[in-house]
C-alpha cells in the first residue's frame, strides 16, 4: 500500500498511552496501545472528531498488538467511539478487539441512555396549596394522635391493654432513673443562680433574706417544671424520634403493621405513659433539687443561717403552687412524648432522615414546651392564681 | 500495576467477637485471577471471616497476606493503602442514603483520583451500564429495588477498579435471570480486568458456574472441613454434610454434623 494512501491520527496524550490511527481507503485501523487503566491514561474524547475529519470512512477496525493492561478506562473510549460510529454510519468492526473487552462491550447500550425527564415545575399558587394541605393533614393526624393516646391512655389506666409491660417499665427507666444526673445537674445550678442574682437585688433593700422565697416559689412554680422538661425534650424525646425512625429504616415499622399490631399499643402508648408517670417524679426532684442549690448558695456565701433559710422557704409556697407545677409537669411530658413519637413515625428511611427526626423532635419538644407553659401562665394570670 | 502479584493468602486464621470464636484455624490461598468461594451454611461465619478478610474485624489469630504482605501486622496507613485496591459488595449493598446510584459510584473516583468530572461521568455511566442498571441511576437508594441496589453496590465496589473483589452474597434476592447475569459478570471482570474474586454465597448454581476454588465452613466445629472447587466437591467429598449441601440433599442421620 502506498505511503500517500495511508494518513495518521494519534491521541494527544503525550505519556504514548492511548491510540492512534491509519486511514487504508475507506478503513480506519485504531491501534490501541500501553496501559488504559483509571489515573493512568486519560479518557480520550477526541472520538467523534477523528471520525468526523474523515468523513469518507466506512468501516473502523482495531489492532490491539501493544495494548497492555486495560480496565473501565478502555471501555469508556470503545463506547464513545461506537456510539460515534452509528452517529455517522461507520461499520464498527470490534473482531479485533480482545474477546473479554468485546463481552464486556456488549454489555453497554449502543445508544445515550435518555435522561430523566425533568421534574414539572409548579407554581406559587400550587405550592403554597401543597404545603397548607399538608399542615393541615399534619393538624388532624397529631390531633387524632393525641384522641388515641388518650383514649389508650384511659383505658390502660382501666387495665385494659395489649402494651407490653416490660416495654412500659424499659421507658419508664429510661425516662425515669437514667435522667436523674442531667436533671439534677441542671436544676441545682438554675436554684444556685436563682439565689445569686436574686441577692443582688435584695442586698440593696436589705432584704438578703428573701431570697428563700425568691428561690423556692420560681422554682417551684416555674424553672423545675421547665428546666425539666427541655431536658427531657432533649435527652428522651429525640431519643424516641430517633429509635422509631430507625425502625422504619429497618422496616420494623413495616413488619407491625403487616402484622395489624397497633403502632399505638406497641410503640406509643409505653412511651408515652412513662414521661407522663415520670415527669411529675423529676419534677418533684428537680425542685427539691433547685432549692438545695439556692441554700447552698444562700448559706455559704451569702452568711443566711440555714434555719431562717428553710423557715423563709416553707412560709412562701403553698400546696396549690406545687399541683400548678405538677399539672404542667404531665402536660409537658405528654407533649414531649407525642412529639417524639410522631416525628418518628412520619420520618423517611435514610440515615439522614433519623437524625433530622432526631432534631425535630428536640426543636418541637422545646418550642412547645414554652409555648404551653406561656399559655399555663396566662391561664393563672386570668384566673387570679 | 502489576496484577499478576496480587493475591491472598490466609494461614491458621481465628476471627469471632470478644470471647466467641467464630472460626478458627482456617487456612487457604486464592490465585491470582480466580474466583474463590466461601461456602457453608447458613449462620457458620463466611460474612465474619470475610470481614477479617477487608479489614474490618482484626482476627484473633493467624494472618492474611496480600501478595505477600501481611495485612494486619502492616501499619494503619499502610492497610488503607492496600485496602484501596479492595471492592466490597456488601451483603445489603450499603449505599449511602444520602446521595444516588450514580453519585454513590462517582464518591471513590472524586475522593481518589484527579479525573475531571465529566470523566468520572463517563466511567460511572459505563460502571453502571456493566452492572445492567439502566434506569434509576439518578433515584436515591429508598426508591431503589434490592436488586438495583446490589447492582449499584457492585458498580461502586468496581469504581476504582480494584484488584480484588470480595463479594458477599451477590446472588441473594435476584431473580434466577438477574442471578445469571451478574454471574456472567463476575465472569467477564475476572477474565477481562484480571480481578481476583473472594465470594461468600450459598447459592449453589452460582457457585457451581464460576468458582475455581474455594473452602467449605462448618458452623459446629468452627473450622473449615473441606477445600477444593465447588464442582469438585459436588463430585466427591467424604464429608458427608459437604456431600449433601453440594448436592443439595437431607444430610444423613449418621455422621452428619448437623445431623439429627
Amino acid at each position: 500500500m502506498a505511503k500517500a494512501e495511508t494518513s495518521d491520527v494519534t491521541s494527544d496524550d503525550p505519556s504514548g498511552h492511548g491510540w492512534t490511527s491509519r486511514i487504508h481507503g475507506a478503513t480506519t485501523v485504531v491501534s490501541l496501545q500501553g496501559d488504559w487503566l483509571v489515573g493512568e491514561t486519560y479518557v480520550d474524547r477526541g472520538v467523534s472528531r477523528l471520525l468526523h475529519e474523515y468523513g469518507s470512512l466506512d468501516r473502523v477496525g482495531f489492532d490491539t498488538e501493544r495494548l497492555g493492561h486495560w480496565d473501565t478506562t478502555l471501555l469508556v473510549f470503545l463506547s464513545q467511539l461506537r456510539r460515534a460510529s452509528a452517529h455517522y454510519n461507520i461499520d464498527f468492526d470490534e473482531t479485533g478487539l480482545p474477546s473479554t473487552a468485546r463481552r464486556l462491550l456488549d454489555l453497554l447500550p449502543l445508544r445515550e441512555l435518555s435522561a430523566a425527564p425533568a421534574i414539572r415545575s409548579i407554581s406559587i399558587a400550587q405550592d403554597v396549596g401543597v404545603q397548607v394541605i399538608g399542615i393541615w393533614a399534619e393538624i388532624v393526624a397529631v390531633t387524632t394522635l393525641v384522641g388515641e393516646a388518650t383514649l389508650a391512655t384511659a383505658s390502660a389506666l382501666r387495665g385494659h391493654t395489649r402494651m407490653r409491660r416490660i416495654d412500659l417499665l424499659t421507658c419508664m427507666q429510661e425516662a425515669g432513673l437514667e435522667a436523674l444526673p442531667i436533671v439534677s445537674i441542671v436544676n441545682v445550678l438554675v436554684g444556685a443562680i436563682l439565689a445569686f442574682v436574686g441577692s443582688i437585688e435584695l442586698r440593696r433593700f436589705g432584704a438578703d433574706v428573701y431570697i428563700a422565697n425568691l428561690v423556692a416559689i420560681a422554682v417551684l412554680r416555674e424553672m423545675a417544671a421547665l428546666m425539666t422538661a427541655i431536658v427531657m425534650s432533649g435527652r428522651t424525646g429525640g431519643a424516641y424520634a430517633a429509635q422509631i425512625a430507625t425502625m422504619q429504616g429497618s422496616e420494623e415499622i413495616d413488619a407491625l403493621r403487616s402484622f395489624g399490631i397497633p403502632l399505638l399499643d406497641y410503640l406509643i402508648l409505653p412511651r408515652v405513659l412513662a414521661l407522663i408517670s415520670m415527669m411529675p417524679i423529676l419534677y418533684l426532684y428537680g425542685s427539691a433539687i433547685g432549692i438545695v442549690g439556692g441554700f447552698a448558695v444562700a448559706v455559704a456565701m451569702l452568711k443566711i443561717s440555714p434555719s431562717i433559710f428553710m423557715a423563709q422557704a416553707a412560709g412562701a409556697v403553698t400546696l396549690a403552687e406545687l399541683l400548678f407545677g405538677l399539672a404542667k409537669s404531665v402536660a409537658f411530658g405528654a407533649l414531649i412524648a407525642i412529639a417524639g413519637c410522631r416525628v418518628g413515625l412520619r420520618a423517611g428511611r435514610s440515615a439522614a432522615d433519623v437524625g433530622r427526626a432526631a432534631t425535630t423532635a428536640v426543636v418541637v419538644g422545646i418550642v412547645g414546651v414554652i409555648a404551653l407553659d406561656a399559655v399555663f401562665a396566662v391561664c393563672a394570670n386570668t384566673l387570679d392564681f | 500495576m502489576n496484577r499478576a502479584a496480587v493475591k491472598l493468602q490466609v494461614e491458621r486464621l481465628s476471627v469471632g467477637y470478644g470471647e466467641r470464636i467464630v472460626q478458627h484455624n482456617v487456612s487457604f490461598t486464592v490465585a491470582a485471577g480466580s474466583i474463590f468461594a466461601i461456602m457453608g451454611g447458613s449462620g457458620c461465619g463466611k460474612s465474619t471471616l470475610l470481614q477479617a478478610l477487608i479489614g474490618l474485624l482484626r482476627p484473633s489469630a493467624g494472618s492474611v497476606c496480600f501478595g505477600g504482605e501481611d495485612y494486619w501486622s502492616a501499619t494503619e496507613a499502610r492497610r488503607t493503602e492496600i485496602g484501596r485496591r479492595f471492592g466490597v459488595l456488601f451483603q445489603s449493598g450499603a449505599l449511602w442514603s444520602s446521595m444516588t446510584a450514580a453519585q454513590n459510584v462517582a464518591l471513590p473516583l472524586e475522593m481518589f483520583t484527579k479525573l475531571d468530572a465529566p470523566t468520572i461521568d463517563a466511567l460511572v455511566q459505563v460502571k453502571l451500564s456493566l452492572v445492567g442498571l439502566d434506569v434509576g441511576r439518578d433515584s436515591m437508594p429508598a426508591s431503589l429495588s434490592g436488586g438495583m441496589l446490589k447492582r449499584v453496590g457492585l458498580a461502586r465496589a468496581l469504581s476504582l477498579e480494584p484488584d480484588m473483589l470480595f463479594l458477599d452474597e451477590p446472588s441473594a434476592g435476584l431473580d434466577p435471570v438477574s442471578a445469571k447475569r451478574l454471574d456472567d459478570l463476575i465472569l467477564d471482570l475476572c477474565h477481562g480486568f484480571g480481578v481476583t474474586v473472594v465470594l461468600v454465597s450459598h447459592d449453589l448454581e452460582s457457585l457451581l458456574n464460576i468458582c475455581d476454588d474455594g473452602i467449605f465452613l462448618d458452623g459446629n466445629t468452627n473450622t473449615a472441613i473441606a477445600h477444593g472447587s465447588p464442582k469438585a466437591l459436588r463430585a466427591h467429598c467424604d464429608n458427608p454434610f459437604v456431600h449433601a449441601f453440594m448436592n443439595r440433599e437431607q444430610p444423613g442421620a449418621e455422621g452428619s454434623p448437623h445431623g439429627s
